[in-house]
């Protein structure tokens, strides 16, 4: 900072020498003492109310009776169920996150090449459903698929079926909304970085005779990789975690992490509760650092 | 790209121009099932909260205001909505007032271990919800809290922090630090400097910081559903206790509601974002 500057060249440069030198940074200390001040209380905050009941939840997991243990932790294979229960929320995360980049590049595309008025129409239809909680959208899809629901109005208003069908609480409600939740987190990232791609290296790909299929494998692609990574960490660790969604729509089959822990937490297995949560917790921060190692964190807070 | 030469259309049969476009024109075809796919159901959700009858159909019968009546005669849903925005204002002013002064000392200050406090302040973006949830279930339980609105109002307020530190440190990375530099030259004292001359340049910030503070609160579900017992029910709680029971169209008209709520709220926020991001281009245009 400008402040700081000034103040050491004067330091170093005058003729008076160790002692004043010394005062001059007893005060920087005291500037950045006051910097410490104006950061401590949101910490001792989040201490207070988040890093501590995390940090004890997580401690949970291994309190035995009387001393440290791992054997809430063993409990997880004894039986196949639970492994069931964690490759069923990687791979709904997994599959989520695949549909919503499938999805979610064509319309990007599109909007980054469309005039700026259609752009930011689309923009703003696309924030509308961003910006609506989750629950709430959620509950748009059970209006939709539900037994007495407006699929099975319009169905069988039209004839086509007489007995109602099971959409709802089925895998494929819970995809479907999982999708449609998670596929704005997609569009933004991919949309800001095909938008930031330079126009004149389109034109220079076209003036040197490249096809349309090949300006876009050769010239777009590649430069919109960092959206892509970014929209994939966001939906992956969102999708990993999610609980609103999949406890509202899905069967008794299709049971994630994040509903077991809370299961597990109405039967009152605190333990078992906490190192399933832990567990998740492993699994996002480890996902995170794997994405940070490959692209910058802080762009994918600009929400 | 287009790329339709006049030669092509000249010489070419309609047909030919379709499958000579076939790639574009899929695309756009894609682009617009996908938009339609991302709009459609809020569209429903909002037909359905005019709707006249008692089932859910898509066109309705008729249209009225019924659900929206039913919704005020219903005291449990007014409650809920009053104890959702009370503890969302409270949430609001808390993060306000602890992220605006962490942005700045983070942004001005040299600290130390500024990564590890930086990740502390953001990490609530990105632990799963319902880890946090159960680690302050089991917090609250402890210290009887459950079912209190201090607990929904405590934990909100450090999941909405963040938002406040990254709109503030925005407005602040772009700060002509001279500014201040000047009004302390000029006999300011500090605090006078900060509430004539820092406090009006970063205000777009804490106030956007403000708006998603508030939403945050006023949409989260996942820790609400854990602490809020059943002395404080918030008003996702109790859209989520009515969904589980049925999908009464007064659900709805709640949905609508608050869908205008968030709406709002993001949109000041957005609008207010861009205003600085014009006004920190327009000002390094001036220094350069």
């Amino acid at each position: 900072m400008a402040l700081t500057t000034q103040v050491t060249a004067a330091g170093t440069s005058s003729p008076g020498g160790e002692e004043r030198r010394r005062l001059y940074r007893r005060i920087l200390f005291a500037e950045q003492f006051r910097y410490a001040l104006l950061v401590a209380p949101l910490i001792i905050y989040l201490l207070v109310f988040y890093i501590y009941p995390v940090a004890s939840m997580l401690v949970q997991s291994v309190i035995g009776e009387d001393r440290l243990t791992l054997q809430h932790f063993g409990r997880l294979f004894e039986t196949p169920v639970y492994w069931r229960v964690f490759m069923n929320t990687v791979w709904l995360a997994l599959a989520t996150t695949l549909i919503c980049l499938a999805l979610a590049y064509p319309l990007a595309y599109t909007m980054s090449r469309a005039s700026p008025t259609r752009a930011a129409v689309m923009f703003a239809l696309v924030l509308l459903p961003f910006w609506t909680s989750i629950l709430v959208r959620s509950y748009a899809w059970m209006v939709l698929l539900g037994r007495n629901g407006i699929f099975n109005d319009w169905l069988s208003r039209a004839g086509l079926i007489s007995e109602p069908l099971n959409l709802l609480y089925t895998p494929f409600a819970v995809y479907i909304a999982m999708v449609y939740v998670l596929l704005p987190f997609m569009i933004l990232p991919l949309y800001s970085v095909l938008r930031s791609i330079d126009p004149s290296l389109l034109r220079a790909a076209e003036g040197l005779g490249a096809s349309t299929q090949q300006i876009f494998f050769y010239v777009v692609a590649p430069l919109s990789k960092p959206g892509v990574a970014a929209g994939c960490l966001v939906v992956f660790i969102l999708a990993l975690g999610f609980y609103i969604t999949p406890a509202l729509m899905g069967g008794q089959r299709d049971v994630t992490l994040a509903m077991l822990v809370a299961q597990q937490l109405d039967m009152y297995e605190w333990n078992f509760a906490a190192v399933l949560a832990s567990l998740l917790l492993f699994f996002s921060l480890v996902v995170f650092l794997i994405f940070d190692k490959m692209i910058g964190i802080e762009r994918m807070f600009a929400r | 790209m287009t790329r339709t030469s006049v030669r092509e259309v000249s010489g070419a049969s309609r047909t030919g121009w379709l499958t000579r476009n076939l790639g574009s024109v899929l695309l756009e075809l894609v682009a617009g099932l996908v938009m339609l796919f991302l709009i459609a159901p809020i569209i429903v959700i909002v037909v359905v909260s005019f709707s006249s009858a008692n089932y859910l159909s898509f066109p309705p019968p008729g249209f009225s205001l019924r659900w929206y009546v039913d919704y005020l005669n219903q005291p449990g849903w007014v409650h809920a909505t009053i104890l959702s925005i009370w503890t969302a204002a409270c949430v609001t002013v808390i993060a306000s007032i602890l992220g605006t002064a962490a942005a700045i000392g983070m942004v001005r200050g040299r600290l130390p271990a500024k990564r590890l406090l930086n990740a502390c302040i953001l990490s609530p973006l990105i632990v799963p919800g319902i880890v946090v949830a159960i680690g302050v279930y089991f917090f609250y339980v402890r210290i009887g809290l459950i079912g209190s609105p201090l607990a929904i109002i405590a934990a909100h307020s450090a999941l909405a922090a963040p938002f406040v530190v990254l709109n503030v440190s925005a407005t602040l990375y772009g700060f002509n630090e001279r500014l201040e530099q000047a009004a302390q030259n000029l006999g300011a004292t500090r605090w006078q400097t900060f509430r004539y001359i820092t406090l009006p340049i970063i205000k777009p910030g804490i106030v956007a910081g403000a708006l998603l503070a508030f939403v945050t609160s006023f949409d989260e579900l996942i820790v609400a559903l854990f602490v809020s017992g059943t002395g404080a029910v918030t008003l996702p709680r109790k859209m989520w206790d009515s969904i589980r029971f049925g999908l009464e169209p007064t659900i709805a008209s709640v949905s609508v509601l608050t869908i205008i709520v968030s709406v709002l709220a993001f949109l000041s926020a957005e609008l207010l974002r861009r205003r600085t991001l014009r006004m920190m281009a327009r000002e390094s245009g001036h220094a350069a």
